[in-house]
């Protein structure tokens, strides 16, 4: 008997078991598809995140109030002093005005226009604000120089803020309220796409010192300098830390972006484990659905095996056929498993940032595969070696 | 009939005598079978020696745990002798590799099991197609050849059926097709009756004599004295031993108008010869 009659006599077998090839196949799809779309969330939202911060550009400081030089675990931000906008008039004369200092503060905010409201962001700096990567202008401007002194109640909304609060209109010039306050709409941002708490397109702009009467702080969330040339950055980050020293002692921290990539690059890591390992329960699961269904059917198929060998089947033969029809549903069973996983992730990419991973393909099929042939084949191994009468009469 | 001192000692000599073979097919010497059991020896076969020649049609009976199923598994190479020898066509097969043995199953030997033995969810077609598949031969010669065996068995409207689509009867004989769809020398049928109805046995127990008037050597190992007079010879087993020897006067032959009721009469009659041959 040649391989081809073994193929073909696996497929009857599988055909006429088909709620046992169903279920073998379920356990393989849900194993694989579970790894892939887990892992795919974690490597994409990974991706996405330190792609924002790579876009920032290699030239910008990131100054934050805490210490946080030891790993980022200990960093009591919370408690730590705040920086003001005193601290970055002094630190940009310091710095020399080739060199942008730009304060950022954020907060929540509830946007209304008329009866519409949702909520967003407030994303507040000064007149360098286009420096800071906030986003681009689509249309529109940013606020100047002089709506930053004056504290004017402009924004530049993002584009879920137009898609909700002006749907079809042009929101240039229409007014809008945030936290009970009217401003005046000049700008509207390009779309960028989702991140981790929340989409970066429910942002209101506004100058920092508007943002500050409205939260009612003089405080701003942190700093960034711009070093005109991106050589001399180790050597800002040095005139940064010499400079606030006298007014912070060491409770504030300075990170290039490279340090700020490779902290993040840790967090998401452990992000990425963490779905890994929850993927991997799933593939456990998968696995021990299909180690039942086999073991389940071992009687039965120690019985098909008895009557083949009665009829003149030999050890091979019946291995050929056991083979077969594992490999068979683990290829079938993983490759819509990697369909569905791809599916899946595609699916979720309007909420998530997703992407699949090949690595993480091969281990899940790999993996449900090897539990498939295991199970299928290891039992007909034992039950071919029988005389046929004892397998025969296999309870 | 045989001299009753004789036939319970009935030795090789004295049941080559009774049979008047031309050809010995299938021959057992000094078989013996030993299970162990919880700890315990249990022997089934005791030195059992049995000739069949060919063509004839052969019933072993005995009450059941005689062991005379054991002896059909072991002469049909599903089971392997603890001691003795096993020849087919004077060949010595106690010592063949398991592959060589497929070999000899699938050629030679078709079984016929009191529970059918049918592949699960698998037509009748596909079931009668199976030895054909493992001696090699080509799918559409398969597929000839086993709607020949069906057609033979009374089933060529049934092909497609599954087996839990069809009556114990009609399942038997898919597995009566299934044996002789090789062109086996030897048919070997373990309690084929069993499971079965009176009529369904009768249609049953005609095929295999039809089966033997075409030359096709059948065993048939049985408990039921009516079913085993419908052999031309039945060898009685009795606690692994071969007991008794006889040549069938007043053969039945299945479906030749008499009634259940005379077949049964006639097993009473048979029954009474018996004890007086035991006692």
């Amino acid at each position: 008997m040649n391989l081809v009659e073994s193929f073909r006599i696996a497929i009857r077998a599988l055909g006429a078991n088909k709620v046992r090839s169903a279920l073998t196949m379920l356990g393989v799809i849900i194993g694989v598809a579970a790894v892939i779309l887990l892992v795919s969330i974690g490597t994409g939202v990974q991706a996405q995140i330190t792609g924002q911060i790579s876009g920032l550009g290699s030239n910008l400081l990131f100054v934050l109030p805490g210490k946080m030089e030891g790993g980022g675990s200990g960093g009591g931000t919370a408690s730590a002093k705040k920086f003001t906008l005193d601290d970055v008039a002094y630190l940009q004369t310091r710095l020399g005005s080739e060199n942008l200092v730009i304060p950022e503060l954020a907060g929540a905010a509830d946007l209304r226009v008329h009866n519409l409201t949702m909520n967003g962001q407030i994303a507040a700096s000064n007149e360098n604000v286009a420096d800071a990567a906030v986003g681009t202008i689509q249309s529109g401007r940013w606020y100047a120089r002089g709506e930053v002194v004056g504290a004017s109640r402009v924004v530049v909304i993002g584009s879920n803020v137009r898609d909700t609060l002006f749907p079809g209109q042009d929101p240039l010039g229409s007014t809008l309220d945030v936290n009970g306050q009217s401003f005046r709409v000049i700008g509207l941002l390009e779309k960028k796409g989702g991140g981790i708490g929340g989409s970066q397109d429910n942002i209101v702009a506004m100058p920092i010192t508007t943002a500050q009467t409205l939260l009612s702080t003089r405080d701003i969330s942190e700093l960034l300098v711009r070093v005109k040339d991106p050589a001399n950055v180790d050597s800002v980050k040095a005139l940064t830390q010499i400079a606030l020293r006298p007014r912070f002692s060491d409770q504030f921290s300075v990170f290039t972006q490279a340090q700020t990539l490779s902290l993040l690059g840790t967090i998401l890591g452990t992000l990425t484990a963490m779905l890994a390992g929850l993927a991997s329960i799933s593939l456990l699961v998968g696995g021990i659905g299909i180690m039942n269904i086999m073991l389940v059917s071992v009687s039965e198929r120690t019985r098909e095996i008895g009557i083949r060998k009665a009829v003149g089947a030999r050890t091979y033969d019946i291995l050929s056929q056991f083979v077969i029809e594992a490999i068979v549903l683990s290829v079938l069973g993983g490759t819509v498993g990697i369909l569905v996983g791809a599916g899946g992730s595609w699916a979720l990419s309007a909420f998530v940032a997703t992407k699949v991973t090949f690595w993480a393909v091969a281990l899940a099929f790999l993996f449900s595969a090897a539990v498939g042939v295991f199970f299928g084949v290891y039992p007909a191994w034992r039950a071919s070696r029988l005389d046929p009468i004892t397998a025969l009469r296999y309870e | 009939m045989t001299d009753p001192a004789t036939g319970i000692n009935a030795d090789t000599a004295e049941s080559r005598k009774v049979s008047d073979c031309s050809e010995i097919v299938l021959e057992a010497r000094d078989v013996t079978k030993s299970y162990v059991l919880d700890e315990v020896v249990v022997d089934a076969l005791r030195s059992v020696n049995l000739e069949v020649c060919r063509g004839e049609m052969l019933a072993i009976m005995g009450p059941s745990g005689s062991g005379k199923s054991t002896l059909m598994h072991i002469v049909g190479l599903l089971d392997h002798p603890t001691t003795g020898v096993v020849t087919i066509d004077g060949e010595d097969v106690s010592h063949m590799a398991p592959n060589a043995l497929a070999a000899v199953r699938n050629k030679r030997i078709g079984f016929v099991f009191q529970s059918f033995n049918l592949l699960a969810r698998t037509s009748a077609q596909t079931n009668v197609e199976l030895p054909l598949v493992y001696a090699g031969v080509s799918g559409g010669e398969r597929s000839r050849l086993a709607r020949l065996a069906l057609e033979q068995v009374g089933l060529g409207e049934r092909l497609g059926h599954m087996p839990n689509q069809l009556s114990g009867g009609q399942q038997q004989r898919v597995a009566i097709a299934r044996a002789l769809v090789t062109k086996p020398s030897i048919v070997l049928a373990d309690e084929p009756t069993g499971n079965l109805d009176s009529q369904s046995g009768v249609e049953v127990m005609k095929i295999l004599q039809d089966l033997n008037s075409q030359g096709i050597t059948v065993v048939l190992v049985t408990h039921d004295a009516r079913v085993a007079r419908h052999a031309e010879r039945v060898v009685h087993i009795a606690d692994g031993r071969v007991v008794l020897n006889e040549r069938v006067e007043c053969r039945i032959i299945a479906g030749d108008g008499q009634g259940a009721a005379a077949e049964l009469e006639t097993a009473a009659a048979t029954l009474s010869v018996n004890s007086v041959v035991h006692a």
